[in-house]
């Protein structure tokens, strides 16, 4: 039962199955265990991003695919609920009409990408999807009539998955669960069938064939599969699947702005997580964006600590500064790729 | 019994079209300044924006060939060529400011004598940074895309953030050196100095690269190796350290272009380098990999491309350059002149 959820890809390593089913039960009881709202948006934000990691591992870790474009397509699943809710109105057709009109375009718009830069090379796909992702993310801020510009667009959602609503009048388990809760189940819920489709995907043939094209693109290709057909299609289902997940992301959050969802950072850090977790793990996703959102949230306050720790000294405080957490992360990054290419996955899995 | 084939020699003509076509990329540059000079209505403005244009391709240009030889000569494709860019334009500012005498003398020998000097100080730091990157950065991805586009783009932000370490706080306002301010008026536009010089100094560099290139024999196993470098190598030429060469002469060459973007924007931030990358992508991609000719031809048109667009629809600038190159690779997959045959 379990093996047909996983679609037969075992964590393999029982130290791996345990921190998964550590971060699984975490959070599907985030509520419960950890009361308070700050701890509710990290579980929210963690369940989000392991669709986003994951799908943008599809690409690069199972396709051999560089995309600078995955937070344009997570944006254009945001913007598309923000979009609907405006012109329809508060309610649940809004919601799903918008998340499907921005899936369907961040597919298109991915297709169209994919045809006439990975006809070429695959490596135009890297700058190309770089100079699309920067334009369209200045012509949001400049649309401010459509898009609310750099302040963004609040969504109202329906008020069964707001504060003020309480789904029970007696506390459950010493918990008053709210609108909030039941929004955090959503999310919850809508991540994990994305995630396990995804084990399904990279696990069917399709993933196998796309593997055989990172390894080597020239022989796949000789074998007899249309290398442009698979890395196609690997893109337009990582797009799809990004934009599902900035459609959750955008009802959690009841906001879209430029800075949450299309922002270079955001980029990075999906970069990071993805290689930091493991490339070519499903798995990665999962163990690396919850250690790395957990570093993000209490790192940069140790860094403030050690900056001010280490204020007589020259030039460290200015290294050790909150505001560079950005550099250490890019270091981390650096030697990740030379020497843990497989990530924290592949190790504990004992491939290097 | 059949006739012999039709094989007597013909002394046709090729047909023009036949004839034109290796021009074609090279006609593209006027077609498009013809085409704005339609849809401007102003002659005046349009001689400004051509100009303005012009000093941006070159600048782009300076910026982009050392990019494009890079992945021309090793296949090493480098995000973090952005770096150099940001790097160059603080140290010769830093160095402007430290000749804060000579810069705000009415002389103009003193103020192109502190400018040379802050390009070249400018030089120095990112071509040293470049050998610094090649060793520690690139080489040990030598052969991997992959690897190569997620550790130059680590190495970017790391320079990047080393830069805000360094020089701290977000932006640093320049003014242009005290001769080199204000403009001339010819046939009612107004011409701003210093987009002349940088248009002179873009075509000195091209044409000096060029002549590097054509001239002499390191320029020749430069242009072999684009093509083929095993047999460069198979010939008995190092050419790994022509690579290294080359990738600190392009280096260097990004903090150059570093140095005069700054002064035409005035202001400068560590950000600048990732933002100019975004055209030099483009232009590398509809020049065709590895070509120097390409680069230079691409650049001026972008550059052009985003003058007209900025004046005409301010919204559409970015994303002209994105059509322009949309329409370029389905014209030429390869890119206008491609000259990597055997990858």
């Amino acid at each position: 039962m379990v093996r047909l959820f996983l679609s037969g890809d075992d964590p393999q390593s029982r130290i791996l199955a345990a921190i998964l089913l550590i971060i699984l039960f975490a959070l599907a009881f985030a509520p419960f265990l950890f009361p308070g709202t700050r701890s509710l948006e990290t579980a929210a934000r963690i369940c989000i991003f392991i669709v986003v990691v994951a799908s943008y591992d599809l690409l690069l870790g199972y396709a051999g695919i560089v995309s600078f474009a995955h937070t344009m397509f997570f944006g254009m699943g945001a913007y598309g609920v923000a979009l609907a809710t405006r012109q329809m109105g508060t309610g649940y057709d809004a919601l799903i009409l918008g998340t499907l009109a921005g899936t369907v375009v961040s597919a298109v718009f991915a297709l169209v990408i994919a045809l006439f830069s990975l006809r070429v090379r695959a490596i135009f796909f890297a700058m190309i999807t770089l100079a699309i992702a920067s334009a369209v993310a200045v012509l949001v801020s400049q649309l401010s009539a459509i898009t609310g510009g750099e302040d963004g667009m609040n969504i109202r959602i329906p008020r069964e998955l707001g504060p003020a609503f309480r789904p029970f009048d007696e506390p459950v388990l010493g918990i008053n669960l709210s609108g909030r809760h039941v929004n955090y189940y959503l999310v919850f819920f809508s991540c994990l069938i994305m995630f396990l489709l995804m084990l399904r995907v990279v696990n069917s043939p399709f993933g196998r064939v796309l593997q055989a094209i990172r390894e080597n693109a020239f022989r796949a290709e000789a074998i007899g599969y249309r290398v442009v057909y698979y890395r196609a299609m690997a893109t337009m289902l990582s797009a799809a699947m990004a934009a599902l997940a900035g459609a959750v992301f955008a009802i959690w959050l009841r906001y879209v702005g430029p800075t949450t969802t299309l922002g270079v950072e955001i980029m990075l850090d999906i970069l990071l997580i993805v290689v930091i977790g493991g490339m070519g793990t499903m798995y990665g996703a999962v163990v690396g964006t919850a250690v790395f959102i957990l570093a993000q949230n209490y790192l940069k306050d140790w860094m403030g600590g050690a900056s001010d720790a280490t204020a007589f000294l020259p030039l460290v405080p200015d290294l050790l500064d909150p505001d560079r957490w950005l550099m250490w992360l890019g270091i981390l990054f650096i030697l990740s790729v030379y020497f843990f290419p497989s990530g924290i996955v592949g190790r504990l899995r004992g491939k290097t | 019994m059949t006739h012999a084939p039709e094989h007597a020699p013909k002394m046709a003509r090729l047909s023009l079209s036949d004839r034109l076509e290796p021009w074609l990329p090279i006609l593209l540059v006027p077609a498009i300044v013809v085409f704005g000079f339609v849809l401007i209505d102003s002659p005046g403005s349009w001689l400004t924006l051509t100009v303005s244009g012009l000093a941006m391709g070159m600048m782009i240009f300076v910026i982009a060939s050392g990019m494009t030889l890079v992945f021309g000569l090793m296949d090493v494709i480098n995000f973090g060529h952005g770096a150099f860019v940001s790097f160059g334009a603080f140290v010769g500012v830093s160095v402007l400011v430290v000749l804060g005498g000579m810069t705000g003398a009415s002389s103009l020998a003193l103020n192109l004598l502190a400018l040379g000097m802050a390009m070249l100080a400018a030089m120095a730091v990112t071509g040293a940074m470049g050998f610094a990157f090649e060793r520690v950065i690139v080489r040990p991805v030598y052969g991997s895309h992959l690897k190569q586009i997620l550790v130059t783009m680590g190495g970017l932000i790391v320079a990047e953030q080393l830069i805000h370490v360094i020089w701290g706080g977000e932006e640093i306002f320049i003014g242009r050196p005290e001769m080199l301010k204000g403009s001339i008026t010819l046939f009612g536009a107004t011409l701003e100095k210093y987009r002349l010089i940088a248009v002179g100094l873009g075509l000195i560099l091209f044409l000096a690269m060029r002549a590097v290139l054509r001239g002499t024999k390191l320029g020749l196993i430069v242009r072999a190796g684009v093509e083929n470098p095993e047999m460069v190598m198979a010939m008995g030429y190092q050419i790994r350290r022509v690579f290294v060469m080359v990738f600190v002469a392009g280096s260097a060459l990004a903090g150059l272009g570093g140095v005069m973007w700054g002064l035409y924007q005035e202001v400068i931030t560590a950000q600048m380098g990732m933002e100019i990358m975004i055209l030099v992508f483009i232009v590398v991609i509809i020049g065709g990999l590895g070509s120097v000719e390409g680069c230079f031809i691409g650049a001026l048109m972008v550059g052009l491309l985003q003058n007209y667009t900025a004046f005409l629809e301010p919204k559409l600038a970015l994303i002209s350059n994105i059509a322009l190159m949309v329409a370029i690779l389905m014209w030429r997959p390869q890119g206008m002149i491609p000259v990597i045959k055997a990858k």
